[in-house]
């Protein structure tokens, strides 16, 4: 067991304990990068999201939509000081959100769909969403309400982003499924243009669709037809196994990883699954050998600095770096994935003097963020604590995928390390990949 | 009903009101609230949180603490996290569920302060009330406690502006502006609360002769000022025509010992409210005042915000939510207010951007000439 570098910092031998941290306070970096329940909810195709809280827990939410430009799709119910002590929580929720949708009806129409948003006060004044909801399915039956939260007081099992992942599918209904239909669900990003798989299911004579190919509701809907479901992102597991339970279909969970070896796994279970012909193995481990060699050509010791923000795996990326030869040197992370427990302990025996740093803790608040040297930083939060403007500027692991995935990093990376970014004009800017006031 | 807004964001919260009345004091600021809700203000409400550091945390509140009353949690940390950074004070915060909890902020801080031997106190917020009022607390709090002196040791011609924070005063030379009127005026400026200054600078306040309101943030603080120190107060913004008036108002107060409101007094309010302004009601009475002096027609404010009705013309309105404020610019033609409002303007009126941080949030960059964007 190697040293305790600092309260924030441990080195990776030491992470057999978990949680990695003790919780005490928090801060937030100023990188923004990382969708929230605001962002997930837009992806349903002309849905009307309407939260319910004070303004403190509003102003987040409603400005997330109105930096995306479309504040025309998000309305709000606010709750006072005197909802709480009169007890009327529950009344003017649904007051609220029946006065919001009589006013859209009055100006262009009912949404075909409403995402309502209560809050951590609705848990602990016990209101009653089951009425709220029946109430207003009677009032609007042509409308689907899906049945949000945005209660992060509540640390259960899954978070209001993984529920969110779950109940954003609950239109969806039943029906026949069409055949050789693959639909790639639950991930904020469209899987990369350069992704394999989608040449690989088409020479199987498959069809893929995803929810970013939804341009209407109705094409949303039809999602529902897939006859096999897949969900790539670590956060969308729960929702879309309940979605392919819930309509009787194929689930395939087939998350984006660093590791030759869990691809071609996910391989031959699509083979297995759907009779599809396998890529070939050699040839692409081959490409992607070429990919990170020419990456280690380049860096040569520079220090990489990688964060949990940028990917879902994290510490496979840092295996995969240190295993062809690269200096990781810190990763920004609070906890670990359950998946990456395999690599954590290959870290631990091939890389204890790495750096594991939290990412919340107060300290962190004034530690320095000038390095004498130049760092590569992998990812939005590594880039604001290394004070670097050598960065991959990417979230969620960005529809990367498969081998081309793990070719598509190492291309970011060179790029990266040979091209400067404004990480004070890019970090900052909320919800990657979404249209931005800035 | 005035609890909806169909398409228009709400106002920064006191919550975030009182963090940034306090970001720039050398203390630690502490809300009481679950992991997830710090990003709110950092990302929405502080243009400082990139580039200068300050101590502003959550505590990561979850259900089972907050049910069961486990305050040691929240004690503990506090402790542990100013021991560590060593702030000039620790401040806590309330939000919606300690609020419904009731949660007795007063004796945690009686216990923080017996165990760190730094000066705490309690802002009281909750989440529910507007930016102004949560500023508003947070800075009385400080002129309570860290402004010392008789208030007969003035010194003439000098001043305090009270009520600067980049909720309302955002742009890069908004500060710097307000330092200009100042010495324009004949004053120096002892201390600006708060941005620019420190602890320091703010607990030398009761020498000046006169303090200068610059926004609704800024009165309670200038009344706690009056009370303790007898420092006469002038309310108003300095902005266009209006600013000779002010300066005026600033030297008949120091003279006379008696409290201004020229952005009150200095006009008359639109009856038909074919002209208004929309916003913090100092700032929008001093352009209210200034527009009148351009135009000679009288313009109506219309305040969508926990103010004191004390700056308020008759002919004004005080608003609440969205349908009352499409209600109140129902027969506007002009309208001075930030660009987000222009959904519930009259088609025909013509709106003049006066962008607001604390209402449109970084959406206002893009209403704002480059040379005036915040750094």
């Amino acid at each position: 067991m190697l040293k305790r570098l600092g309260p924030s910092v441990v080195s990776a031998a030491e992470t057999d304990d978990a949680p990695l941290f003790p919780s005490k306070l928090e801060f937030n970096p100023p990188a923004h990068g990382v969708w929230n329940i605001v962002h997930i909810g837009m992806l349903v195709p002309e849905a009307h999201q309407i939260y319910v809280c004070a303004i403190n827990c509003m102003r987040g939410v409603v400005l997330t939509a109105a930096e995306m430009g479309a504040s025309d799709r998000f309305s709000c119910v606010v709750l006072k000081e005197e909802d709480i002590t009169r007890g009327t929580v529950e009344e003017i929720t649904l007051a609220g959100i029946v006065d919001v949708l009589r006013k859209l009806e009055t100006r262009g129409g009912l949404p075909p769909c409403a995402m309502v948003f209560p809050v951590c006060t609705h848990h602990f004044l016990g209101v009653s969403m089951s009425r709220v909801y029946r109430e207003l399915e009677r009032e609007f039956p042509g409308i689907d309400f899906v049945r949000g939260f945005m209660d992060p007081v509540m640390k259960r099992r899954l978070s209001p982003d993984q529920r969110l992942r779950a109940v954003m599918y609950d239109p969806l209904s039943p029906c026949n499924a069409t055949e050789k239909l693959v639909a790639c669900l639950g991930s904020d990003f469209a899987l990369d243009a350069d992704c394999e798989l989608r040449d690989v299911l088409r020479r199987g004579g498959y069809g893929f669709v995803e929810l970013q190919d939804c341009d209407t509701y109705q094409e949303f809907k039809g999602l529902a037809r897939a006859e096999t479901l897949v969900a790539t992102y670590s956060n969308a597991r729960y929702g879309i196994s309940k979605l392919a339970k819930r309509l009787k279909r194929r689930y395939l969970y087939l998350p984006s990883t660093f590791s030759y070896e869990e691809i071609e796994a996910q391989y031959h279970a699509l083979h297995e699954a759907l009779d599809i012909p396998l890529p070939e193995f050699k040839e692409e481990i081959a490409r992607c050998e070429d990919a990170l060699e020419s990456l280690r050509k380049e860096l040569g010791n520079v220090p990489i600095a990688i964060d949990m923000s940028v990917h879902p795996r994290p510490l496979g990326l840092a295996r995969l770096l240190i295993e062809h030869g690269m200096r990781v040197a810190e990763v920004y992370m609070d906890g670990v994935n359950s998946e990456e427990e395999t690599d954590l302990g290959w870290l631990n025996e091939h890389a204890p003097d790495l750096q594991i740093s939290s990412i919340v803790l107060p300290e962190l608040r004034i530690a320095s963020r000038q390095r004498s040297y130049d760092v590569l930083a992998v990812g939005q939060k590594a880039a604001w604590f290394t004070g670097t403007s050598h960065f991959v500027n990417m979230v969620e692991g960005g529809g990367l995928w498969g081998f081309a995935g793990i070719r598509a990093m190492a291309r970011l990376m060179q790029e990266a390390w040979e091209t400067e970014k404004d990480a004070r004009d890019l970090v900052p800017r909320k919800g990657w990949g979404c249209v931005s006031c800035f | 009903m005035n609890r909806t807004n169909r398409i228009l964001p709400v106002y920064t919260g006191d919550v975030s009101g009182a963090c940034s009345a306090l970001y720039e004091l050398g203390g630690m600021v502490v809300i009481h609230d679950p992991s997830g809700c710090n990003s709110t203000y950092n990302t929405h409400d502080e243009t400082r949180w990139y580039d200068q550091d300050s101590l502003i945390f959550i505590t990561g509140l979850v259900e089972r603490d907050a049910i069961l009353g486990n305050d040691n949690k929240l004690i503990d940390d506090v402790v542990d996290a100013a021991l560590e950074l060593h702030p000039r004070f620790i401040a806590l915060c309330n939000s919606p569920i300690p609020f419904i909890t009731g949660t007795d902020f007063t004796a945690i801080c009686k216990i923080i302060e017996r165990r760190t031997g730094i000066p705490t106190f309690y802002v009281r917020t909750n989440g529910m009330h507007d930016y102004t009022v949560g500023a508003g607390r947070a800075l009385v709090e400080v002129a309570e406690r860290f402004v010392n002196g008789d208030g007969d040791t003035t010194v003439p011609h000098t001043l305090n502006i009270l009520g600067a924070t980049p909720l309302d005063f955002f742009q890069k030379d908004a500060v710097a502006g307000l330092y200009d009127f100042a010495h324009g005026a004949g004053f120096d400026v002892v201390s600006c609360w708060s941005m620019g200054n420190g602890l320091d600078e703010l607990g030398r306040a009761a020498q000046a002769s006169v303090n200068l309101v610059v926004s609704s943030v800024g009165l309670p603080v200038a009344k706690a000022l009056r009370r303790r120190f007898g420092t006469p107060f002038v309310v108003g913004t300095p902005v266009g025509g209006f600013m000779n008036e002010l300066a005026a108002a600033l030297c008949y107060s120091e003279e006379s010992r008696t409290d201004s409101w020229p952005c009150r007094d200095a006009r008359v309010s639109s009856a038909d409210g074919s002209c208004c302004v929309v916003g913090e009601p100092v700032a929008a009475g001093s352009y209210a005042a200034a527009l009148e002096r351009e135009s000679g027609v009288p313009v109506r404010v219309i305040c969508p915000l926990e103010a004191p009705q004390e700056l308020r013309v008759s002919g004004d309105l005080w608003v609440d939510g969205e349908e009352e404020v499409e209600r109140a610019l129902a027969e506007a033609s002009f309208v001075l207010a930030d660009a987000l409002y222009a959904p519930v303007c009259p088609p025909s009126a013509r709106l003049e951007p006066l962008p607001h941080l604390a209402f449109s949030g970084r959406n206002c960059y893009g209403q704002l000439s480059s040379e005036h964007a915040h750094a």
